[in-house]
């Protein structure tokens, strides 16, 4: 471990969203870190609060349903939280670039690509429009898209979803940013596609020596391109850890299910996969205490004190739950 | 064994109209000229990138849509041109499962209303006993009894695809296409529902054409597997071989491109350039070869690049493209 200052150091994050049963909190005390140059891997299921977390750091909650409650995102020294929002603006698409999911719907339809592309630099650095059309062709090229010249001309719906992505990636990376947040970004492309997408990124990562904050629900893309991975259930942080640490040495009970569940190469065929029983619980449902004992059926105080956050081994944090925390023989 | 289902040379083209009277001025070859069987009991996985064909071939068999040409034969009958009318007994016998729960479920209906619908369509008992059917299937499928009097938006994406299982087999049918049915799902909800359909492969006999683009998942749950790209079947061969050996140049990429969840295999992949090329007017010779720009391309223009049997009920496209030399031997004497 390197004592070197991290570039993102989000601490205790709560962030709740308003709503009529209450206020709900979605995340709930979330803290890691990210270093300069490293790929941090945020994985779990649908609603484990993966998203609103990266949506709480870059600041775009719904509004105005969601609001971060309590915590620090500290980012180069000062905490993001407290940023003006003309300062925010500043810092997305500048300092930090953004990565969606779905690249249909980060781009806009009627505008070619070229324009939107070039306003990631009318924005944020002091070119002429004409400056910005030649850097904005750069940048396709540097995403590797054939042709670049005749491609800024075209509108989004002309270009396949990898394409799309494609430049996506190039106007999150446009103003040369110090952390990307990805946000599931090969899920809805092909095995293909998707590998030469995280291929590209990681090829880009290396040229310009940014951080990338992956969030991702598919094991197999953190196994192959993260630093570091967050294991996150309900809200919480339940696991961190090294990303080799993590799949040789899971200590919590979530993460091995997850590792399980998943069909391998090399499980046997038609064999009978390791699930993890029943489901994640309502937000207005959740527990204080171990929320996967609340999922696997557990009684008793475990639900009612959060179990702590412990480093076990250097750099490998778990939560504790006396029935969820296992050190492997 | 007789097959249950044997697709011969079926294609499935659309028109692409334009110009001022929306004359037709091409075609999407969405299937183009594929063959394929499944036996009883039997699971053939169907696997290939977004727009390959894969789910439109699914459609053809169940009759969603009309086959341009080929044939479909099903439990001995020939039902590549049954009417409406006349498919409606074989429906019973033949269901599907689709990829988004949601969309597949009438929303306006109880869940008991959608898993009794079938039953009713096709007059099976009375309401008493039809009654107690939906009950069993609910259990069956892994749902609480009180399930029945709930509307599918109160259940979550596991839920719904067990509610979609339950009514695809309220008739007994012999064969399900399932479409990507456990894409939208969380990893630890899909292992679930993989299971689930497992034990009623086995317990009744089921045959499944499973068509999915995780090819981990197709591993697991299929006997067989086609490798589909661009409207044509390139690679067939059982499970496990076709995982451990592949001899198409295409099925290696694919392969190649799994992100494996073991951070010590970071691989060396084989990363195909650009996307799958259209399926309007596709290339004239080799679909694949054209993508890799292979040297050999130009011989292929005019070349029959039908499926040769490379060893015992491994077959594979004859293209020299796509084959290491030797196979290419073989598979042109074959």
């Amino acid at each position: 471990m390197s004592d070197e200052e991290p570039l993102l150091e989000v601490r205790n994050l709560i962030t709740a969203f308003d709503t009529d049963a209450g206020l709900l909190r979605a995340v709930d005390q979330v803290s890691f870190e990210v270093k300069r140059g490293r790929t941090l891997g945020i994985v779990g299921e649908s609603g484990c609060g993966k998203s609103v977390t990266a949506m709480s750091i870059i600041r775009l909650l719904p509004q105005p349903m969601g609001k971060v409650l309590q915590g620090q995102v500290m980012f180069k020294g000062r905490d993001l939280l407290k940023a003006t929002d003309p300062e925010m603006r500043k810092v997305r698409g500048g300092e930090i670039g953004v990565i969606f999911q779905e690249p249909m719907t980060a781009l806009n339809p009627v505008q070619r690509i070229g324009k939107q592309l070039s306003e990631c630099f009318l924005l944020h650095t002091k070119m002429s429009r004409k400056e910005a059309w030649e850097a904005s062709i750069e940048m396709l090229r540097l995403v590797r898209i054939p042709a670049p010249e005749q491609r800024i001309g075209d509108y989004p719906h002309q270009l396949s979803g990898g394409m799309r992505q494609r430049v996506v990636i190039a106007m999150a990376l446009a103003c040369k940013p110090d952390l990307v947040i990805a946000d599931e970004p090969t899920t809805a492309l092909d095995v293909t596609v998707q590998a030469q997408i995280l291929d590209l990124m990681k090829q880009l990562q290396k040229e310009m020596g940014m951080s990338v904050i992956l969030i991702t629900h598919d094991l197999g893309v953190i196994a192959e391109t993260c630093d570091e991975v967050v294991v996150m259930y309900a809200g919480r942080v339940v696991e961190r850890a090294p990303v080799a640490e993590l799949f040789e040495r899971p200590l919590h009970a979530y993460t091995r299910g997850l590792l399980n569940s998943m069909p391998k190469l090399d499980t046997p065929r038609k064999s009978v996969l390791p699930t993890i029983p029943g489901m994640v619980a309502g937000l207005a449902d959740l527990v204080p205490g171990c929320r996967f004992c609340q999922r696997m059926g557990r009684e008793g105080p475990v639900l009612r004190e959060r179990p702590m956050f412990e480093e076990i081994h250097p750099g490998h944090w778990v939560e504790t739950c006396p029935n969820c925390f296992e050190e492997p023989a | 064994m007789e097959p249950l289902l044997s697709v011969r040379d079926l294609k499935m083209h659309f028109p692409v109209r334009g110009g001022l009277f929306l004359k037709s001025i091409g075609a999407v070859r969405a299937v183009d000229g594929v063959s394929l069987d499944i036996a009883p009991g039997e699971t053939v996985g169907l696997v290939g990138e977004s727009g390959c064909g894969k789910s439109t071939l699914g459609k053809a068999i169940v009759r969603l849509s009309n086959p341009t040409s080929g044939s479909i034969v099903f439990n001995g009958r020939d039902i590549t041109s049954l009417g409406r009318h006349a498919m409606r007994p074989l429906r019973s016998d033949l269901q599907m499962i689709f990829q988004d729960p949601v969309e597949s479920l009438n929303s306006r209906l109880s869940v008991r209303q959608i898993i009794e619908e079938p039953l009713v369509i096709h007059s099976r008992g009375n309401s008493a006993w039809r009654r107690q059917r939906v009950d069993e299937l609910l259990e069956r499928v892994g749902l609480p009894k009180s399930a029945a009097e709930r509307y599918p938006f109160e259940f979550s994406g596991g839920q719904r695809q067990r509610i979609g299982i339950a009514r695809a087999i309220a008739l007994e049918p012999k064969l399900i296409i399932c479409d990507e049915p456990v894409s939208a799902l969380d990893v630890s909800v899909q292992s679930q529902v993989l299971n689930l359909l497992l034990e009623l492969q086995q317990e009744m006999g089921l045959s499944y054409l499973f068509i999915a683009h995780d090819l981990a998942v197709v591993k697991h749950i299929s006997d067989r597997v086609a490798v589909m790209y661009l409207g044509k079947i390139v690679e067939l061969a059982d499970a496990d071989t076709i995982y451990q050996n592949p001899r198409h140049a295409y099925t290696r990429a694919l392969l190649s491109a799994i992100p494996e969840p073991d951070p010590r295999l970071r691989k060396k992949r084989i990363l195909l350039e650009g996307d799958v090329p259209s399926p309007i007017n596709p290339p004239a010779g080799s679909a694949f070869g054209h993508r890799i720009g292979h040297p050999r391309y130009e011989e292929t223009i005019g070349m029959d690049l039908g499926l040769a049997e490379l060893e015992p009920g491994h077959w594979v496209a004859a293209d020299p493209c796509c084959l290491t030399p030797e196979d290419w031997e073989k598979a042109r004497n074959s």
